[in-house]
């Protein structure tokens, strides 16, 4: 690799103060470090570094992200075959998903990045490498008939009020994948829930047309339970019955990368083993979610309080919303044991919202976004409660 | 109830084993890293090095604020002032060598940033009177004026320490866990008695105990049977040598008390000054580091202030271009470059590799089979399972620098009890001194920072923040 070093060094000069294009540094710059490791020494305080970095926590992540973002690939292919009655075979499955797909994620970078690095050029310092994760977490949480345009705007929204407007990575107060998505629910809310947005039922740059059959009807397994007045039987979009093994493999309609709990689960060895993702947090929100369902179950009322507690799990965006939105480091509790207790009441509140909230069946989003306000005031106590300690300890010796 | 937790707890760290013949306390360190860093010094016999060039820096006197005694040309002894405290004229820096002085070198603004001794090679010394000094006044008064105040610090602040305070107690760690640290029982060596006769003149300085940290690897006797002291072993990774983790598990200190804290080196400086009222400065020095030639990496007996350009000289592996020279150790050393001087209180000099020079090509994704680090995102932790295996760590910081990400990731290496890094150093650089208080800054020092700097994946630099803070403070308060 040392003829494209040498590239590098010649070309440095132009994007340095003073250059020809020195507008350009900071992407300049971004790409230099994405290439090469910067060779820049310590110049106070410890002579060495651990070779870890922000870079890679955030590639680790993408790795991680990876199973479910093909996996959303293959079931949006399979998903459209389905309500068309056709059965291709697996690349034309795949491809009709990645045809519809890619788009959304293309979007959702260029329009971040673009961004990210228009106010790291304005305020002069380094791109940072915080969006790569939230830009692929966008698409994995959405709808895949979601328009385009609205992909845009959301992520314009999220990334400039929810992330830069606080100073950038590591200071933002809520998710920003997050955010795009309450943006969208809030601001379009036909385009993010319902019963036609779920499976795309059109054509991708004409490819896969047909016609719908007739026992098509797009709604996830949650709408079913939402909307049932009696105890339901939770069926496929052509009207099959849904083993647990269905829902926990995935070949079922939702958002694109939620619906496989089998590459959540290959997500979270990875988050895990790597120590980047924080098991505590992990662990709390399921067990906050089986008590929350196990004590609706008891009362039972409802149809939504008859789910048994496994199945909340294998539904809807729970396992997605702990694995990955709920573990970011910047949004959750930072202290361990607040890390129980936020982890403990998101999966509290995502159930609660899922079987109480009569408008919409999913609950994860909000109950993290909410949890994520109170992540702050949660590290307040539990760091009193150390200074408390701290004080009298010492004033007993 | 929480009294009882608290007895329990405390029971639990710290527990009497009944097979040591001689009772201490035992503590058990289990957060914190041993940084597996190559290039540790053979036990050999130690060679003598002296050079004609000496210098010494005031940057290793924090909280002394130095005026010079000297000018160009002077004639010194050994133990003649080089240095005085403008607000304690009576506390010194003094010279190791006798001869001339040559410079009095000052940067921006007039800074001092040394003094430079041409060495005559005639050892003459000052003499002091320290048959007289029977008092803890007179008694340090004297080790003020001999200039052996320079390796007492104190906590809080971290600074050299105050002649004129009556210490709580005095806390002298017998070993550094620091990456590639010399070995005390060599230190210790031939200077056994010195270092006793250095404890008693301690104990009398103050009302509290005299505490002296060592560990299960510690042979020699004379620390292990120290007299008039209290001793407490310390096991486990770095920092399990530290002062300030020492002091928290042993009695941690409150607002408005003060402790101080020295090593062995220090002590036996105390103890031989005492016998012989004259300054004797020579100490062991480990030459350590994967750039020093395996057959190189051994002690040295020499001065405080030795120019290293000709005892380096031959030993290095590569050209020095590519080196950095570090007086101390790897995490809170000085870098002091190929025309360094050994650094006044530091009794190793590490070599590692600068890597300015290294290109690494898409780093961020590698395996990473060969770079050393705490996560188990490289694969070298997992071939570190089955094979011990030892690093050539370069200087390179390795990453961009970032705000605070990652949580908890400090906290692996810190074992501080009931202090959260995080929080603290939020709070100093925020500025809030009553959080600052609350959070225990009284407790720490920068070294203390050390390895949470180097594992921390955002790159701060912790260490500059915490010394920055203590500063702050002491402003505040004095």
């Amino acid at each position: 690799m040392n003829f494209l070093r040498k590239y590098i060094d010649k070309i440095k000069p132009n994007f340095e103060q003073g250059g020809r294009w020195h507008t350009f540094r900071s992407v300049f710059e971004g790409l230099e470090t994405f290439l090469f490791v910067p060779n820049t020494t310590s110049k106070t305080g410890v002579h060495i570094h651990d070779a870890n970095d922000s870079k890679r926590t955030m590639t680790i992540v993408i790795i991680a992200l990876l199973p479910c973002l093909l996996f959303g690939m293959y079931n949006a292919g399979y998903q459209h075959y389905q309500a068309l009655g056709q059965y291709p075979d697996f690349q034309t499955t795949f491809l009709f998903g990645f045809l519809s797909v890619m788009p959304i994620v293309i979007v959702s970078y260029l329009v971040g990045l673009g961004i990210e690095f228009t106010v790291a050029q304005l305020k002069g310092e380094e791109i940072q490498e915080g969006f790569l994760v939230s830009g692929l977490l966008i698409p994995l949480v959405v709808s895949i008939d979601t328009p385009l345009w609205m992909i845009a705007v959301a992520t314009a929204f999220a990334v400039i009020f929810a992330k830069e407007a606080f100073g950038g990575t590591g200071f933002n107060v809520w998710n920003v994948a997050l955010v795009t998505r309450a943006f969208l629910f809030f601001a379009y809310p036909s385009k993010i829930s319902g019963e036609s947005v779920f499976v795309r039922t059109d054509s991708v740059l004409g490819f896969g047309a047909g016609k719908i059959t007739d026992a098509f009807s797009g709604a996830t397994p949650l709408g079913q339970i939402g909307t049932a007045t009696q105890s339901v039987q939770i069926t496929d979009t052509i009207g099959n019955t849904l083993s647990q093994w269905d829902m926990f493999l995935g070949l079922i309609p939702g958002s694109i990368g939620e619906t496989s709990k089998l590459c959540i689960l290959i997500g979270a060895i990875i988050l895990i083993t790597t120590g980047i993702a924080n098991w505590r947090i992990m662990l709390s929100v399921f067990v906050g979610g089986v008590v929350t369902a196990q004590i609706f179950n008891v009362i039972g009322t409802t149809p939504s309080m008859q789910i048994p507690p496994f199945e909340h799990i294998l539904l809807g965006g729970f396992a997605f919303g702990a694995v990955f939105m709920a573990t970011d480091p910047v949004t959750s509790c930072r202290t361990r044991n607040g890390k129980y207790i936020f982890g403990f009441l998101t999966g509290t509140l995502a159930i609660l919202i899922r079987i109480l909230n009569p408008g919409y069946p999913e609950g994860m989003m909000l109950a993290i976004l909410l949890m994520n306000s109170f992540a702050p005031l949660i590290d307040h106590v539990v760091v009193e409660g150390n200074v408390k300690r701290r004080l009298k300890r010492i004033n007993k010796r | 109830m929480a009294n009882f937790q608290l007895l329990v707890v405390s029971l639990c760290r710290i527990s009497k084993p009944p097979t040591h013949t001689y009772k201490y306390m035992t503590v058990k360190i289990k957060k914190g890293l041993d940084v597996k860093l190559s290039g540790s010094p053979r036990q050999t016999e130690t060679e003598n090095i002296s050079s004609q060039n000496y210098a010494v820096h005031p940057d290793d006197f924090p909280g002394f604020t130095a005026k010079t005694a000297v000018k160009e040309k002077d004639t010194v002894k050994i133990g003649s002032p080089l240095l005085y405290d403008k607000y304690r004229p009576y506390m010194k820096i003094v010279s190791p060598v006798s001869g001339t002085i040559t410079a009095v070198n000052r940067g921006e603004k007039r800074r001092l940033i040394n003094i430079t001794i041409h060495n005559d090679g005639k050892n003459d010394q000052i003499k002091f009177n320290t048959a007289n000094a029977k008092t803890p006044e007179k008694i340090k008064e004297i080790l003020a004026q001999a200039g052996l105040f320079a390796f007492i610090k104190q906590r809080p602040y971290d600074i050299i320490a105050n002649p004129t305070d009556v210490p709580r107690d005095i806390f002298v760690s017998a070993f550094s866990s620091a990456p590639l640290a010399p070995n005390p029982d060599f230190i210790i060596k031939k200077q056994e008695e010195e270092f006793q006769c250095g404890l008693n003149t301690l104990a009398s300085l103050t009302p509290g105990k005299i505490y002296l940290a060592i560990n299960n690897k510690i042979k020699n006797t004379a620390l292990r049977k120290a007299k008039n002291v209290e001793i407490v072993e310390f096991n486990g990774p770095h920092p399990a040598g530290n002062a300030g983790l020492q002091i928290n598990r042993i009695k941690p200190i409150n607002k408005g008390e003060t402790v101080w804290t020295t090593d062995l080196q220090a002590v036996a400086y105390i103890g031989q000054f005492m016998k012989n009222g004259a300054i004797d400065l020579n100490r062991p020095v480990a030459l350590t580091g994967p750039e020093v030639k395996p057959n190189e990496r051994r002690y040295f007996k020499t001065l405080p202030g030795v120019a290293i350009n000709e005892w380096l000289k031959n030993r290095l592996a590569s050209d020095e271009k590519y080196l950095r020279i570090i007086s101390g150790n790897v995490l809170t050393g000085t870098n002091i470059g190929a025309q360094g001087y050994l650094r006044y209180g530091d009794n190793c000099i590490t070599v590692i590799p600068e890597g300015n020079n290294k290109n690494e090509f898409l780093g961020w994704i590698s395996p990473g089979i060969n770079k050393y680090s705490v996560s188990t995102s490289f694969i070298s932790r997992i071939i570190d399972i089955f094979r011990r295996r030892e690093y050539s760590i370069d200087a390179r910081i390795k990453g961009g620098k970032r705000a605070m990400i990652m949580s908890e990731e400090w906290d692996k290496v810190f074992p501080m009890d009931d202090i959260l890094p995080e929080y603290l150093i939020r709070a100093i650089i925020t500025s809030n001194i009553e959080k600052m208080e609350n959070l225990g800054i009284y407790e720490v020092a920068p070294e203390d920072f050390a390895l949470c700097e180097f594992v921390d994946t955002s790159k701060m630099e912790l260490q500059k923040i915490v010394r920055e803070g203590l500063d702050k403070l002491y402003k505040e308060m004095n």
